[in-house]
């Protein structure tokens, strides 16, 4: 009689500056589908991995805001090809651990690689379309235009894990920013495998880093962060919002709330490119005339 | 050409070169024992007093051809007080510049100034100039006002084998220094091997250099630990052969304050609580001193700090 095989159980490890390491403190959690099976292990992310994975995303934020509007399309393209090229293996991972049917996680994940093709398709244009020339009294010319922000947190909602990631990532980074993600907390190995994904979709590290495991444990000092100049919530929680909120006041960040209820990921609403606007800062000049 | 004896006059029979017998250099122990100084906890107010420790050490640096009066006063600003009196930092020890900004440096910080000023001189970066020009560099250089002459190796003579020359040349330098502090490039980078760092380190001190520093940050790489923990090692026994003590300058590649501290805990563990001075101990750096205050801030605010919120390097 033959031995059954050992199970491989893979540990998912964060995503910082282009690279895949563990967290600095060495602590792991066990993934668990919605029925409470144990699929997997991911690691749990300290203070010291997000100061960490802000110094990452700091350091590429020069280099992407520099990269021409056209680049930055081609490369948001090309992860959409490469999601497009790996989407069995993001069906599988979020069926086995939301427990949703095959069709409807395949629906997830068409819908995010859709997602990702219109906001590639926003970065040479949102520019154009959301500055302005203003009429001035006095021999200016005299126009507004948006540049990025700087680094950006994201906070994932639990549902969809996936879709609602996405959603939140493209409209922050296609104008330049740079993003620490801070990934679903119920389901966070469908944003484990897009992070393995975005790693091989020509996106220089550090533009995309993403932390997996306890958001209440995180924010406090995401909050308080000298160096974060935005946070884009999509957890909806009253509580988290006060901190994140009250922490922002520290160096006047950006704070943005979007609420969405799970099903409203999958509608219009969800790819609105308004939504760049939250982390734009404008910038208006006075070129003088007739000098 | 004339020869370097000449110009240097005649020198005691101690000043004289005979070939140093030095140890060899173990890679691998050296490697393995540099890395473990990087796993030192350092907590609370021992990092602290390790951080502000770090600042008095620091020789704020600008070497570029686009270096202004105007930027070097801005770094004397800086050193003389790195951030506001109120997080209790001390100033750093030295800017370190060409020697035609010797003279604004000067008249920024004045005759008594707590911060000294120190020049990289002898045909900086390479070294490969004549004798008498480089001298001829030191003599002005001091006389403009410098109190530390950062000088460089030949480094193709060394590597030719040529380590009297070297050692002559040296000595001829300390001799051109007058009052001034004589400090000696190696250039480690360009020295290729841990034995030729140890060996140009006993020729550089036995020749009169007041401390030994690993490079020019021109060279990549720079500075490491175990090139630096060779050169302490080399410290270490020319103080037990002779009771001298020689100072260490490692300088470029340190750039962050988690370096720094290892590094002072490289130097503790090898050279002991005395070395722990600005007299004795420096750190070459520019961009570090913004960290180091960032994390300096960041012990008594409890958040992590933006590098928009700190002067220039």
């Amino acid at each position: 009689m033959s031995t059954p095989r050992l199970e491989v159980k893979k540990t998912y490890k964060l995503f910082i500056g282009g690279k895949f390491p563990r967290s600095e403190s060495g602590r792991y959690l066990p993934a668990h589908s919605a029925a409470g099976a144990h699929l997997d292990n991911y690691a749990h992310a300290s203070r010291k991995d997000f100061r960490d994975a802000v110094v990452a995303a700091r350091s590429a934020a020069g280099g992407w805001a520099r990269a021409t509007a056209y680049l930055r399309g081609q490369i948001l393209y090309r992860a959409a090809e490469m999601l497009q090229n790996r989407a069995g293996e993001l069906v599988s991972e979020i069926a086995r651990s939301t427990g949703a049917r095959p069709a409807q996680a395949r629906r997830e994940v068409t819908l995010a690689i859709d997602r990702l093709v219109h906001y590639a398709g926003w970065t040479d244009k949102f520019a154009q379309i959301f500055s302005s020339v203003n009429p001035v009294a006095s021999p200016h010319f005299n126009f507004t235009m948006p540049e990025p922000t700087g680094v950006v947190v994201v906070l994932a909602p639990d549902e969809p894990a996936l879709l609602a990631l996405v959603s939140l990532i493209a409209p922050v980074i296609l104008s330049g920013n740079t993003a620490v993600v801070i990934a679903s907390e119920t389901f966070p190995l469908p944003a484990a495998t897009f992070a393995e994904i975005l790693a091989t979709s020509d996106l220089p590290g550090g533009v995309v880093n993403l932390l997996t495991g306890q958001r209440a444990e995180l924010v406090p000092h995401l909050a308080s962060h000298m160096d974060v100049n935005a946070i884009v919530d999509g957890t909806g929680s009253a509580e988290l919002q006060a901190t994140l909120q009250g922490g922002s006041a520290v160096n006047l960040k950006r704070y943005t709330r979007r609420d969405l209820k799970a099903a409203d990921w999958f509608a219009d609403k969800a790819e609105d490119p308004y939504w760049i606007l939250d982390t734009v800062e404008y910038k208006t000049a006075w070129h003088p005339m007739g000098v | 050409m004339m020869k370097a004896s000449a110009l240097v006059g005649k020198r005691p029979e101690s000043m004289r070169f005979h070939a140093p017998l030095v140890p060899t250099i173990d890679q691998i122990m050296v490697e393995e024992r540099a890395n473990a100084f990087t796993k030192r906890s350092l907590k609370t107010s021992a990092k602290l007093a390790g951080l502000k420790m770090a600042v008095s050490m620091c020789d704020l640096t600008t070497l570029e051809g686009k270096d202004t009066p105007g930027k070097v006063a801005y770094l004397c600003r800086k050193a003389v007080q790195p951030i506001e009196a109120k997080y209790g930092v001390p100033p750093c020890a030295a800017v370190c510049v060409y020697p035609n900004l010797v003279k604004p440096a000067r008249v920024f910080l004045g005759p008594n100034s707590p911060v000294k000023i120190a020049a990289v001189a002898t045909g900086f970066p390479s070294g490969q100039y004549p004798l008498r020009t480089k001298l001829e560099e030191v003599r002005r250089t001091v006389a403009d006002g410098a109190d530390e002459i950062d000088m460089v190796i030949d480094r193709g003579a060394f590597l030719a084998g040529e380590h009297a020359r070297m050692f002559d040349e040296i000595a001829a330098t300390k001799q051109a220094c007058g009052a001034a502090h004589l400090k000696v490039i190696l250039e480690t980078g360009e020295l290729v091997t841990y034995d030729n760092v140890r060996l140009a380190s006993d020729i550089a001190m036995r020749a009169g250099g007041d401390f030994i520093k690993t490079s020019t940050g021109k060279v990549s790489p720079a500075a490491t630990l175990p090139v630096t923990l060779v050169m302490l090692e080399a410290i270490r026994d020319h103080f037990f052969a002779t009771g001298v003590r020689i100072g260490m300058k490692p300088a470029g590649g340190i750039r962050t304050a988690k370096q720094a501290l290892a590094y002072l805990v490289m130097v503790k563990e090898t050279l002991g609580d005395d070395w722990l001075t600005p007299d004795l101990f420096r750190i070459g750096a520019s961009s570090l001193v913004t960290d180091l205050l960032m994390q300096i801030v960041k012990c008594s605010e409890a958040n992590y700090q933006a590098a928009d919120y700190f002067s220039l390097p």
